[in-house]
């Protein structure tokens, strides 16, 4: 048994109406790779965020070599040596280099002026010390996602006694080549004796570099094993549990009956700097069915949706609807034609946190509800009470704040915005996007039901699960390529997640030739 | 559940709290001055408070939509020389050697066009050319100003009553009366009821909180954000110009440097009257009390003899608690929402 450098004891964190954590005991080891394990929202980073003092648990305590630490906020985190890197990056976009590497911890001359030199130089030994030159002179926003991410390793190392680093999902935008230079870096720390907490939805990554692997589902911890004892399918069986399961959509549509409400051809985005967010996309979307569009980050499946809605005027290819090519102008304009979207991102796309329950409904057709100039507040109260009414929304009153609602029916809301303008197709981005299971499943039904009622509804979605739930037919993006299309008993696990790496394999051949 | 209850009283304390702050005021004013509380005290405070009012409820839309608009005062200063000048001047058209001279409705409208034509440029910088509000608005307030003295070279238009033999007489009117009350007050009422409907109960209303308060997800609803964000500062510039109007018809002078700060009374009313300047949130009622607030302070410590400099000080220690009380609200309401979604969650 490894070295224990600290461990959580009896860790709960309660947010409302949620229990993120649940009574959770956790050992980080001693210059070993801990992996942390689980779906979405199984509490894995909440546990980082408390063990780095972003969060304050509920209740629960951590001890780092036997004694009790109480850990109020990230200085005192970084004063015990725990450092975190974040899925998302926290650095600053305007700053250079070295300035982010010291943010918070200047050197100084004489507790005045700024020591720019003696500065400059110890970015440089920590950047040697990772074996990643980058000229600390530059703009950090002019670096590239991997470039950016030892950037941030570099600025935990600064700490000198850095004893344990949290790594959250640091792989998830990195090419092939910087995953080989991070785990270089990563087995350097651990020789030193840092220990490493770190968390991937990457499997064969975690068996590649991990030494133990803790797995959590809903918030407890479910399995804690040495990742020498244990196999890729033992990992998956306890990351997903019985219980969370959905079941599998049982429909099975005729497809060589039914119509083609929209085709969609050559449709190309180019990307900043060279090469294709989209490369030539072809699919069709046939008359009440759930086509899922199914991908890993960054392989243009929320670019489709942006395209097709009218915020992206750069791209080019056909867009048919009902047999007739369209001409993509604006948001407003293809509202009007009859496409809705439920944005990825409900917080900052979907709601007006301004505004009550009622008026985040009725926002997307005030003007079809007037009368003379004015809003007719009786259609309006019925309109807003129908979709309620339909997707089952659990509101005491329209009229209270959309804060006061859990996620789901928040989420709920957004759909129900976009029905009301009475869509052909409905494009959903991420919908099961932080709402809790039992939420999940209710909005899954929704699209389910909608398209058994004749709407054609496309979902966007990064989790393998929900989608095989939900989607009629899938079809596979890759760095933007489409490189699979499913339909009914081809749909596994394996065949999706093979096509989902395809387009790498695709490029790499094509530079290579 | 108790808890909940005695955070609802502080609530609608609160959201009453600029009404007590104006009731305290008038009584601190009239127990200090007993001539603060006569029928010809009030009305001259009453026309005070119409002018920075009607500034406030252009204001107030701009506000709502998270914007500001820095170049009211500037075009008070702009439509009263224009109106000034057609009455004095006419319009002379080179080319042809002849001047026209206007009939008083003719240069009313003419003004407005103007205050909507200069609220325009200001939403069409801010919006096409993501030109942040302040600075846009910071622009036109210079370049309005600068406008305003260049027509007259920086002198004064007096006794602009306006010339029998020109057509152009009855402009002094609209500074007048109906009765004893001042038509200012009446134009007043009016705007403020307008806008208020149409805040309330049109679709361009809920639009304009919705582009307040989340830019992003109002576009994705097909809201056309542009066309809402231009439309209030349009109406901001019609408003000044109505002050500007009302100010020369007063005064029958147009004066170059009038309206200088008021942007300042008009943005304190909004806020006073809990107006969020994040956006999204604000009522025109609020800022009709705010715009009393503003000018019981003005013309009451004048009563009283407070010294000039002494009203500065007091107004903005006033504004900057009523901010203060504003952010206390937001987070007792973000708490309160919290616990009714715990409490909905447990039942």
């Amino acid at each position: 048994m490894a070295e224990i450098v600290l461990s959580a004891r009896g860790i709960t964190k309660e947010y409302p109406g949620t229990k993120a954590l649940d009574n959770v005991d956790f050992d980080i080891e001693k210059g070993k790779v801990n992996v942390l394990i689980g779906e979405n929202g199984a509490g894995k980073s909440t546990l980082m965020k408390v063990i780095a003092g972003i969060e304050s648990p509920t209740s629960g305590k951590i001890y780092m070599d036997g004694k009790e630490i109480v850990l109020k906020n990230t200085v005192d985190a970084k004063k015990h040596g725990i450092g975190i890197i974040h899925q998302e990056l926290s650095l600053f976009p305007n700053l250079k280099v070295y300035q982010n590497i010291f943010m918070n911890d200047e050197r100084t001359k004489g507790d005045i002026f700024l020591n720019n030199k003696a500065y400059k130089e110890e970015a440089e030994r920590i950047l040697e010390r990772l074996e990643y030159p980058v000229d600390v002179d530059m703009q950090v926003s002019d670096l590239r996602v991997g470039q950016q991410q030892m950037i941030e390793i570099a600025r935990n190392l600064a700490e000198e006694h850095l004893k344990i680093l949290i790594m959250d999902e640091p792989t998830s935008s990195l090419s092939e080549m910087e995953v080989e230079a991070l785990f270089r870096v990563m087995r350097d720390l651990l020789r030193q004796g840092t220990a490493i907490v770190y968390i991937s939805h990457r499997l064969e990554e975690i068996m590649k570099i991990g030494d133990n692997v803790t797995i959590f589902r809903n918030g407890r911890l479910v399995a804690r094993s040495e990742v020498k004892d244990t196999s890729i399918p033992q990992i998956v069986r306890h990351m997903t549990g019985k219980e969370k399961d959905f079941t599998r959509t049982d429909r099975k549509l005729d497809y060589d009956t039914l119509e083609d409400i929209m085709e969609v051809e050559d449709l190309t985005l180019p990307k900043k700097g060279g090469g294709y967010l989209l490369n030539h996309v072809n699919f069709k979307l046939k008359r009440g069915e759930v086509l899922g569009i199914y991908g890993l980050m960054g392989a243009g499946r929320t670019e489709i949706f942006e395209c097709l809605m009218g915020l992206r005027p750069e791209h080019t290819g056909t867009v048919k609807l009902e047999g007739k090519p369209i001409r993509i102008k604006s948001i407003r304009s293809q509202i009007d034609k009859g496409f809705a979207l439920v944005p990825e991102d409900r917080q900052r796309e979907g709601l007006v946190q301004a505004l009550n329950i009622g008026r985040n409904i009725s926002l997307s057709v005030l003007n079809r509800l007037k009368k003379l100039c004015f809003v007719d507040l009786g259609r309006e109260k019925k309109e807003v009470e129908k979709e309620i009414d339909e997707l089952r929304i659990k509101v005491a009153d329209r009229g209270l704040p959309i804060l006061s609602l859990s996620g789901g029916n928040q989420q709920k809301c957004v759909i129900g915005k976009g029905l009301l303008t009475d869509p052909k197709i409905l494009l959903l981005d991420e919908p099961s996007r932080g709402i809790d299971i039992g939420a999940k499943t209710e909005v899954f039904e929704i699209i389910q039901r909608l398209a058994e009622e004749g709407l054609s509804c496309i979902v966007v979605s990064s989790e393998l699960k929900e989608i095989l739930a939900v989607a009629d037919r899938i079809v596979v993006l890759s760095n933007g390529i489409v490189t699979g299309e499913f339909t009914g008993d081809e749909i596994t696990n394996d065949n999706l997640v093979l096509a989902s790496y395809k387009g790498h394999h695709q490029n790499r051949e094509k530079q290579g030739a | 559940m108790k808890n909940i209850n005695k955070n609802t009283v502080l609530m609608n304390l609160m959201r009453g709290r600029t009404f007590f702050v104006l009731l305290v005021l008038v009584i601190f004013f009239a127990a200090k001055s007993p001539a603060f509380l006569t029928v010809s005290s009030i009305i001259s405070v009453m026309r005070h408070v119409a002018l920075y009012g009607i500034l406030g409820i252009g204001m107030t839309y701009v506000i709502i939509t998270g914007g500001i608009d820095l170049s009211v005062g500037s075009v008070v200063g702009l439509t009263g020389m224009i109106a000034g000048g057609l009455i004095f001047q006419g319009l002379t058209i080179l080319p042809l050697g002849i001047t026209i001279y206007f009939n008083v409705p003719t240069i009313v409208v003419i003004s407005l066009a103007l205050g909507a034509i200069i609220g325009l440029i200001n939403g069409f910088i801010i919006t096409k050319f993501d030109v942040a509000p302040f600075i846009a608005t910071l622009g036109m307030m210079n370049v309005a100003r600068g406008l305003a003295m260049l027509r007259s070279n920086g002198a004064t238009y007096q006794n602009i009553a306006g010339y029998e033999e020109l057509g152009n007489t009855g402009f002094h009117k609209i500074g007048g009366s109906l009765g004893i009350i001042p038509n200012v007050v009446l134009i007043f009422a009016a705007i403020a009821l307008i806008a208020s409907v149409i805040l309330k109960f049109t679709p361009l209303g809920w639009h304009i909180f919705s582009v307040g308060g989340n830019a992003n997800a109002s576009r994705l609803s097909g809201v056309k954000v542009q066309k809402v964000t231009t439309l209030v500062y349009m109406f901001s510039g019609v408003c000044a110009a109505v002050v500007g109007l009302i100010t020369s018809a007063q005064l029958t002078a147009a004066n170059p440097s009038s309206g200088d700060g008021w942007e300042m009374n008009a943005i304190s009313a909004v806020v006073l009257g809990g107006t969020s300047m994040s956006g999204g949130v604000g009522t025109i009622g609020g800022t009709i009390i705010g715009a009393f607030v503003i000018g019981v302070i003005n013309d009451g410590m004048i009563m009283i003899g407070v010294s000039e400099f002494w009203q500065k000080v007091i107004k903005g220690i006033i504004i900057v608690l009523a901010v203060i009380i504003d952010q206390f609200q937001a987070k007792l309401h973000a708490r309160m929402a919290l616990m009714q979604q715990s409490q909905e969650m447990n039942a």
